[in-house]
């Protein structure tokens, strides 16, 4: 319990721009047709492969030359994997989203 | 270790915050269908430029940037997981899209698990809680979402019991005991480690028990609040590097996925709990009402009746999905309108395995947005309308949903076809929808049947219409 009060304290800043943001991603979405629930999933999604940058620093400042040293070589692989899950996320979402939403372009001439 | 702050870091926390902008633009654009293309745009630049900013300017508690050999192995794996991603988006059928979105959704969750699961071994990591939280919330998003994909794609089947929900209930037990041991006791790190793999397992069969009793027709409800899940394991994620990209971008993406997921679960007059413990499919045998006798109808004297109609209205469903028959339902949409028949469609809600998938579908057939209609605007229209053809749909036109209390569908709103003059019911057989459920509606006096494959009855009809 006390960690967790310590947690919030020390992270007041974001916890407060968090409780503000929940509010921001409901009111955009509050008033979308259902035709566009499909892409705005899709695109959503992609977004949340956000991870991604995470996956970039772990992999970034991993120490390369003591890599059989405790679990340095099984952490650069599974980080590895990370940032791999989290291109395949972020770019294949985006060009899928694209995709669904060009045909709803084309149509409209 | 604490180092001075450089213009680097500056820069770096600026462009965080034009990408946090960049993804509430997006996410904003994208909810309309004029500038919905834009907006996936605005999104996607958001997050090229919080890659390439962090690549380039990124400095750990050391104040030592990421250095060539490691560049090296990033780009790698972002050219890697780059290519294929794209591939595989650009090269996928348009009926395979929900699958696809469920595959991208696991694999965002599987890297947000990932993560975690490297940080909570790192010693500089602070805060246990919410890296415990991000592996526990990705790990169920990979495992559920990898289950709603083969759900969707036919390879897993429903499975329900009543004790199943006892068994979940139990699980989640297990996971919170867990969190609260590794979070508060003051064993060794080592076995803390073992019982961190430990959590890992259990979550992961958490999100298979947790989907698998499910019903598949409430996949597009699922995949939106596990697309929710993902968002906030980002987030959870992004508090371990204090990284504003990450926890607003994940936030955000949370609370608009569990809005989205609400709304679905509206236009279904279910709540979400309802969703995810109600029972679905199967069983429910309702009353035993009189049943009519099915009629046939020939694709000749279909032919005729729409030729010679003023209004007609498709109700489109999966089967269309899964014949592929959008292009040929265009077809002979044109044809009908060439001989001055109005055409419309009635687009359900939750028609298809994801909302919004038949309005995907025929905009890839190049049927015009005006004339997709939403199931409360043609309602009223039904009466005056001459004949319906509901093409490889059945729940949402099913009127036990209105009159059948016992029926599980009961209080879902419908498409009413029932209420028009004729309704021709394209169908591969007699068997039960996705659902399970019988359907009156085939049984009535006003409808034809005409059985086989949505694909092949419709090109038959194509040439009949030509030929008259």
């Amino acid at each position: 319990m006390e960690g967790i009060l310590q947690f919030f304290f020390s992270n007041k800043e974001t916890i407060f721009i968090i409780a503000l943001t929940i509010f921001l991603g409901l009111e955009v979405i509050s008033n979308v047709p259902s035709v566009l629930h499909t892409p705005l999933m899709s695109g959503a999604n992609a977004i949340s492969g956000v991870i991604i940058i995470g996956g970039i620093i772990l992999v970034g400042h991993a120490d390369l030359a003591n890599l059989s040293e405790g679990s340095h070589l099984l952490n650069l692989v599974l980080g590895i994997f990370a940032l791999l899950f989290g291109t395949l996320n972020v770019i294949g979402g985006f060009v899928v989203t694209d995709r669904m939403l060009e045909m709803f372009k084309k149509k409209k001439k | 270790m604490t180092t001075a702050i450089t213009n680097g870091d500056i820069i770096l926390e600026f462009s965080y915050l034009l990408s946090a902008i960049f993804f509430v633009v997006g996410l904003k654009l994208l909810s309309n269908p004029e500038t919905a293309r834009r907006g996936n745009l605005w999104a996607a630049s958001g997050m090229l430029l919080a890659m390439i900013t962090t690549i380039v300017l990124h400095r750990n508690a050391d104040g030592e940037s990421i250095r060539v050999a490691n560049l090296v192995i990033i780009l790698g794996a972002i050219v890697l997981g780059g290519i294929f991603g794209a591939l595989v988006a650009r090269r996928i059928k348009m009926t395979a899209m929900p699958q696809l979105v469920s595959i991208f959704n696991a694999s965002g969750g599987a890297a947000s698990a990932l993560v975690a699961l490297i940080e909570f071994s790192n010693p500089e990591n602070e805060s246990a809680l919410v890296t415990l939280l991000g592996l526990v919330i990705g790990s169920i998003a990979f495992s559920g979402s990898m289950i709603a994909y083969g759900k969707l794609d036919g390879r897993i089947k429903d499975l329900f019991s009543r004790w199943l929900t006892y068994v979940n209930l139990l699980i989640l037990a297990g996971i919170l005991f867990l969190l609260v041991l590794v979070l508060v006791s003051g064993m060794p790190f080592e076995t803390k480690q073992t019982l961190v793999y430990v959590l890992l397992a259990v979550s992961l069969v958490y999100g298979v028990s947790f989907v698998m009793p499910i019903g598949g027709a409430d996949m597009p409800v699922v995949i939106s609040l596990l697309n929710s899940f993902t968002g906030i394991a980002a987030a959870m994620a992004g508090f371990i590097y204090q990284n504003q990209a990450m926890i607003l971008g994940g936030i955000f993406v949370g609370a608009a996925g569990m809005i989205l997921t609400l709304l679905m679960c509206k236009a279904m007059n279910r709540s979400l709990i309802n969703v995810i413990i109600g029972a679905f499919g199967g069983g429910g045998a309702g009353v035993d009402r009189e049943k009519g006798i099915v009629k046939e109808i020939s694709v000749t004297d279909a032919a005729v009746m729409l030729n010679y109609s003023s209004r007609v209205v498709i109700v489109p469903g999966y089967g269309l999905a899964v014949a592929q028959a959008q292009h040929i339902c265009s077809e002979m949409d044109q044809l009908l309108e060439a001989n001055g028949v109005e055409v419309k469609y009635a687009i359900h809600p939750v028609a298809g395995r994801m909302p919004g998938h038949m309005n995907v579908l025929l905009a890839e057939a190049d049927v015009p947005y005006e004339k997709l209609v939403e199931m409360d605007e043609i309602n009223p229209d039904m009466p005056k309308t001459d004949v319906v053809v509901v093409i490889g749909a059945n729940d949402v036109v099913n009127p036990a949903a209105l009159d059948d209390p016992s029926s599980p569908i009961y209080g879902m709103p419908i498409i009413k076809v029932h209420e028009a003059k004729n309704v021709i019911v394209m169908k591969r057989g007699m068997g039960k929808g996705y659902a399970a459920i019988e359907n009156y509606l085939f049984y009535a006096d006003n409808t034809r049947m005409l059985f086989g494959n949505a694909k092949d009855s419709l090109q038959k009809l194509v040439t009949e219409i030509k030929a008259l």
